[in-house]
């Protein structure tokens, strides 16, 4: 069986301890995860978890049915498997500025729509929004002008509603 | 109302009439209620390993929620092994904990510990009380949590300040949490593929495993085996389930199990598994198991199934709610017993070939005493009505093989952990829940001194216990590995000092003897079961014996090594 990424979107109590059951659960069971996102949702007494993660379909299975056995777990959905969906994530790119590449990487800014969040002498702060491969397409492309530092959210994803009326 | 009057007032309306504990300085207050609530009976052990054990046993041979209470740090700690031990086999108990108060923890205070963190992962849920106004609505959920359901432990952490926090007691008659929703029903579509293909079948077998135990579906499971003419093999938690000496039954399947079970297993078109979940001690080899077989899986707990082996028609279902739906759907096509009976007489012939031709056997010595035939005798003077608890390793096995377990609830061991130490204290608390019956602990020697300090508990509540310890010497599963697969290199598995477990008995003030002879078995036997005390016998065995069938790890469960 081949292995395929996997984006869950689990909706947990927002109680102590409700993450580290699910970190706990793919350490201990030998899953993996490869981005994890948490925040609160409009209703402050639950948790929105995306969760990305990798493997055949009896282990996608396992990690899914593992998840809604815990007590916490309200909801679990596979994106994945639910149709078309968006998917996001940000990067904040900390990238050498010097005056002959500046120019290059306005125009790198410009062609993926990227934001310059914050400039100083010697760099810049480049904000990109988007799915993983543009932000590896940017990566790839400012690397050559000296990449300080990357900071990544990991991905966040929500299912697309049915075009047709 | 305090936090402490709290928690004792919601055990009363629980049910609870006994709990297992030790005190500590982050429950004083809990004992200062209890020390009021002469209702609730307190058995004092002498570890909190042995708490949370005899919980359990109290748990398994009643059917009931097991309770212990133990202080912070390292009486909770040494629950450790007990919580595990419960949640492997899905046993219910309610783990009190005392924890330093709220403005301490986090700051590594005298005896704190991360219990909620610790037991995470071995706990079916656990809590951690920060509020007064929530210690109610936690109590009433972890009770109901650990008993609905797949059961399991449940581990509540009570900071001191809570206990003595002062709050409205509003214990909630009924509880419904949004994100824990156990689904009991089984889905009637699949019910009918199941009993469709139990119609095709050629060569079917019932599988039972702790589950029936559990939902309390031995009936149902009987019903429905004996109507279609069923064979029926058990996993080692689901012994009981279906009477042991019935012609149907062929015994325990597995590493130790029967040939005919094994050979059923292996050869049969159709397995209906019910309240198992396909541990590798059953299957041995994965894919060749039950190799030309369509799987047909009830359990309550949907990470069981598709697990470990591909199912065909998987339910998910309460066990007993199952099979009493499977035998609606039987009684509707309404095909008469006669029908089974002769549907599947090829098939109960190919099985009685297979049990005439290795019969559960050991090979008999005049000088030597056999463990088998301890069990064997022991099952006949007691008539299959005691509640037995084992130990772990091959006084378990033995015990699993020969004593022909006639009711559920009535053999205690520890299945999935494989706890040493374990049989001992849960007999205390089988014995608790069930003080007019017999309850024997078949020991080994190494297990037996796991949680001998237990002894202590079981004098000071005046149980008649029955501590058989079956004595080689050895660590005898381990040496048994080690003469089949390493040479003979017997490392670390002798015991050069074992203590007088005679004297031992009498420095406790229970009755031991010691036995050395084959003749000297059966009228010892008599005699102690006729005792209205606590008896250690000390058994000495062959030393080498032992447990057979046997299949090598990872090998198929048709490669077994015989007598």
């Amino acid at each position: 069986m081949s292995e395929k990424r996997h984006t869950l979107s689990v909706l947990v109590e927002n109680t102590p301890g409700a993450l580290a059951r699910i970190a706990g659960l793919f350490s201990g069971r030998g899953f993996n995860i490869d981005s994890l996102c948490v925040a609160e949702t409009l209703d402050p007494t639950l948790s929105h978890l995306t969760l990305v993660t990798h493997g055949d379909d009896q282990i996608i299975e396992q990690i899914i049915k593992q998840l809604r056995r815990l007590v916490d777990v309200y909801k679990v959905v596979n994106v994945t498997e639910e149709g078309e969906y968006v998917e996001r994530e940000m990067a904040l790119i900390k990238v050498r500025a010097e005056k002959e590449n500046r120019e290059e990487i306005f125009r790198i800014c410009e062609i993926f729509r990227c934001k310059i969040v914050d400039v100083s002498p010697r760099s810049y702060v480049v904000e990109v929004t988007g799915d993983k491969n543009k932000l590896e397409a940017v990566i790839e492309l400012l690397k050559p002008m000296g990449i300080k530092e990357i900071v990544r959210t990991g991905t966040i994803a929500m299912k697309r509603e049915k075009k047709s009326t | 109302m305090t936090g402490a009057k709290m928690i004792v007032e919601a055990l009363k309306k629980e049910g609870v009439e006994v709990i297992f504990g030790y005190p500590g300085g982050a429950v004083i207050d809990i004992y200062d209620e209890l020390y009021k609530t002469p209702e609730i009976k307190h058995v004092l052990v002498r570890h909190e390993q042995g708490a949370a054990h005899a919980a359990d046993g109290y748990a398994r041979s009643t059917g009931k929620v097991g309770v212990a209470l133990v202080t912070s740090g390292p009486g909770a700690t040494n629950t450790v092994t007990g919580i595990a031990t419960a949640y492997m086999d899905s046993i219910p108990i309610v783990v009190l904990t005392g924890q330093v108060p709220t403005k301490l923890i986090g700051n590594d205070a005298f005896q704190e510990v991360d219990i909620t963190g610790i037991t995470r992962p071995i706990t079916k849920h656990n809590f951690l009380v920060k509020k007064i106004e929530d210690l109610p609505k936690i109590l009433k959920a972890a009770f109901y949590i650990a008993k609905t359901g797949r059961p399991g432990p449940v581990l509540v952490d009570l900071p001191k300040d809570i206990q003595q926090a002062k709050g409205e007691f509003n214990y909630p008659e009924e509880i419904k949490l949004r994100s824990y929703n156990p689904v009991y029903e089984p889905h009637i579509k699949q019910i009918e593929k199941a009993y469709t293909l139990l119609e095709q079948a050629e060569r079917p077998v019932l599988m039972l495993g702790g589950g029936v135990i559990a939902s309390n579906a031995s009936e149902e499971a009987v019903k429905l085996a004996e109507k279609l003419n069923l064979p029926v093999v058990m996993t080692l938690m689901g012994l009981g389930a279906f009477p042991g000496e019935h012609y149907q039954a062929l015994g325990m399947l597995g590493m130790h199990g029967t040939y005919y079970a094994n050979m059923a297993v292996a050869n049969c078109d159709v397995l209906l598994a019910v309240g198992a979940r396909f541990d590798d001690r059953v299957t041995g080899k994965v894919d060749a198991f039950a190799p030309g077989a369509k799987i047909i899986h009830i359990d309550i707990d949907p990470t069981s199934i598709q697990k470990n082996v591909k199912v065909d028609v998987p339910i998910v279902a309460d066990c007993k709610r199952a099979l009493t739906r499977l035998l609606e759907v039987t009684k509707l096509v309404g095909r008469p017993k006669k029908y089974w009976k002769e549907r599947f007489k090829d098939w109960w012939e190919q099985i009685d070939i297979w049990k005439k031709r290795y019969p559960l056997s050991y090979k008999e010595d005049p000088n030597y005493i056999k463990p088998q035939f301890v069990i064997e005798k022991l099952y006949e003077l007691t008539k299959g009505e005691a509640i037995v608890a084992t130990e772990v390793g091959q006084n378990q096995m033995w015990t699993a093989l020969f004593y022909k377990f006639k009711y559920p609830r009535t053999l205690i061991t520890s299945g999935g952990l494989g706890t040493m130490g374990f049989g001992f204290p849960a007999s205390i608390g089988a014995q608790m829940g069930n003080p007019e019956k017999l309850v024997i602990d078949i020991a080994g020697d190494g297990s037996i001194q796991m949680n001998i300090q237990e002894l202590a508990t079981a004098m000071e509540q005046k149980l008649p216990i029955k501590i058989i310890i079956l004595n080689n010497g050895y660590l005898g599963m381990v040496r048994q590995w080690q003469e089949l697969f390493y040479g003979k290199r017997y490392s670390a598995v002798k015991f050069n000092v074992l203590p007088d477990f005679v004297k031992l008995a009498e420095a406790y003030g229970a009755v031991g003897i010691r036995i050395t002879r084959p003749e000297e078995v059966e009228p010892t036997l008599k005699k102690i079961l006729s005792m209205n005390t606590l008896v250690i016998l000390d058994v000495h065995i062959a030393p080498e014996e032992g447990v057979f069938p046997m299949v090598p790890a990872g090998k198929a469960t048709t490669e077994m090594i015989l007598v």
